[in-house]
């Protein structure tokens, strides 16, 4: 028996890779490391309304960041890119995280009314803060592992209207730049975590189609590192 | 009028059931002409029996008092209770002993298609044989179930669960930092397991990046000498025990949809040297998996060497399903 075919002789690929690709804020940097790595993205940059687009080498499908763990666990798309934030508010989903590709800077933190001690306050005199958030998970992680108590507030929108009128003490939200934070004449207390794109990869993906994954991974990481 | 049922559970109507019941009868009959007999164990069992098998705090996700206040618990997989069953009933026995299942068994998941808090596993489980020749009957009576399944395309990833606890020990790892690294590679964290290890006091970035390569070496019997150009002792030895069973399969002829794979990592207590798992590429998710045991007996009071696998049925039937659709599409 050959050992050449150990294995992969069997698992003959369907097709090019899936590479689930977020769209929002990190869309931009995205397609230019894509670019970079030799992955053709003009298509994309277009005003398609179409969410598959094949190139010659992959085929790049576009979501939202948040649904990207989901459909890279469930093998959909063979590997993706999304935010680290997204990757912990969603780390019970079974992916491989290959690589921090580094762009896509934000962090992770508690922000609260400037001036305001409101969220000193409420610990205080109640115990535990009311804290409004679309990142429950993160949240209660780092007030678990702080070893404060928090009464979490899960919404949708935009977190910064909470404590403006009176829902919640504080927030924990992602900031970029801090203008939001800023313009809602909100400022940060505490750093929780800094977040970066990921490249993610799914376990079956990772096993069967190894020598495709790595070539994508090694390019990336290249691309990257640019 | 809708009653409820609980969220990961599920009812099975006759025409699932009769595609499940076919796959069930091919597997059991399988497993009975390779002289591996069918034995049941109770589903719930007491929680310190359990947790004497399982390294974890926590063997089963679901533990209740019953009314004589005895803490139970449903059993999270069949390898736990097949020893406990074999120190009870064939202590005396001459080994190896070699038996067989298809049994529910119970974990906490977030349910999604192929996996619910209550599923069925098909395997087997060999008592007494040591590695290799044991690790490799167990794989070839599992490639044989994924033939009797219809996968032919399933490929059964191999690696070494003391590969990494012995590469940790020999670089001077302890302690938490330790446990640390092995869940990231457990997880596949790559991210989280270069940070790690660049914190680790003692290890240089030559030996952080030998351990994450090594991670990342998977294929056929070629890796081994890739593996082994990356140095050490504790690669050295895992590299020969993987050598030996995958030498041991070639001479069964059973060596072609085995793949040697050192980032190969269960997340169950008890694993000891071969680790295997299942994969499809119609689905994302894993088959099944298994490897050898040789300390999880001896908790038990018999000091024999084991290994054994699971096929999670239902994923195998929705494997099963996949692969026809596609053979369908004629791709």
């Amino acid at each position: 028996m050959s050992s050449e075919v150990a294995g992969l002789g069997r698992a003959k690929a369907d097709g090019p890779l899936k590479l689930a690709v977020p769209r929002g804020a990190l869309f931009g940097e995205t397609l230019d490391v894509l670019d970079a790595a030799g992955i053709d993205t003009a298509e994309l940059r277009g005003d398609s309304r179409s969410l598959i687009f094949e190139t010659d080498r992959l085929t790049l499908v576009t979501m939202r960041p948040s649904d990207v763990p989901t459909y890279v666990e469930a093998g959909a798309a063979d590997v993706g890119i999304t935010g680290k934030d997204v990757l912990l508010e969603q780390s019970d989903r079974l992916v491989y995280e290959l690589i921090d590709l580094g762009y896509g800077r934000c962090r992770m933190v508690l922000a609260g009314r400037k001036g305001d001690e409101r969220l000193g306050e409420s610990e205080r005199r109640l115990g535990m803060m009311r804290i409004a958030t679309k990142y429950p998970r993160t949240a209660e992680r780092h007030f678990e592992a702080t070893g404060r108590q928090i009464e979490l507030i899960e919404v949708k929108g935009s977190v910064e209207l909470a404590p403006l009128i009176g829902l919640g003490d504080g927030i924990v939200d992602l900031v970029a730049t801090g203008r939001t934070l800023e313009e809602n004449d909100l400022e940060v207390r505490e750093e929780i975590l800094e977040c970066t794109a990921r490249f993610v990869a799914n376990r079956v993906a990772h096993k069967l189609r190894a020598s495709e994954v790595d070539d994508l991974t090694a390019r990336l990481r290249e691309a990257a590192a640019k | 009028m809708i009653h409820p049922i609980p969220p990961g559970t599920r009812d099975v109507l006759p025409e699932e059931m009769r595609e499940l019941r076919s796959l069930q009868r091919s597997l059991v009959d399988l497993f009975e002409a390779r002289g591996y007999g069918e034995v049941a164990t109770p589903a719930i069992e007491y929680d310190e029996v359990l947790a004497r098998g399982d390294g974890r705090a926590a063997a089963s996700a679901y533990r209740f008092f019953d009314g004589s206040g005895d803490l139970l618990a449903l059993r999270s997989d069949m390898t736990v209770p097949i020893a406990r069953l074999v120190a009870s009933r064939f202590a005396d026995t001459d080994p190896p002993l070699r038996l067989s299942y298809l049994a529910s068994a119970y974990r906490a998941v977030r349910p999604q298609r192929g996996q619910m808090r209550e599923f069925v596993q098909a395997g087997v489980e060999l008592i007494g044989e040591p590695a290799p020749g044991g690790t490799a009957e167990v794989i070839e009576i599992l490639g044989a179930a994924l033939d009797v399944a219809g996968l032919d395309r399933a490929v059964i990833g191999l690696g070494d669960a003391d590969l990494y606890r012995q590469l940790l020990t020999e670089l001077g790892v302890e302690g938490e930092a330790r446990e640390s690294i092995i869940a990231r590679l457990a997880t596949h964290d790559l991210v989280g397991l270069e940070a790690e290890l660049s914190e680790v006091e003692g290890i240089g970035a030559e030996q952080a990046a030998t351990c994450v390569a090594l991670s990342q070496l998977r294929g056929g019997r070629e890796i081994l000498a890739e593996a082994r150009s990356l140095g050490g002792d504790a690669v050295e030895r895992a590299t020969a025990r993987l050598q030996e069973t995958f030498d041991e399969l070639e001479r069964r002829g059973v060596a072609d949809r085995v793949q040697i794979d050192l980032g190969l990592l269960r997340d169950l207590g008890y694993y000891s040297g071969a680790i295997l798992e299942v994969y499809d590429p119609a689905l994302g998710h894993v088959l099944g998996g298994g490897g050898r045991y040789d300390g999880l007996m001896k908790r038990f009071g018999i000091d024999l060497p084991a290994a054994g696998f699971a096929l999670y049925l239902e994923r195998v039937h929705v494997a099963q399903m996949e692969e026809e659709r596609r053979r369908g599409e004629g791709r």
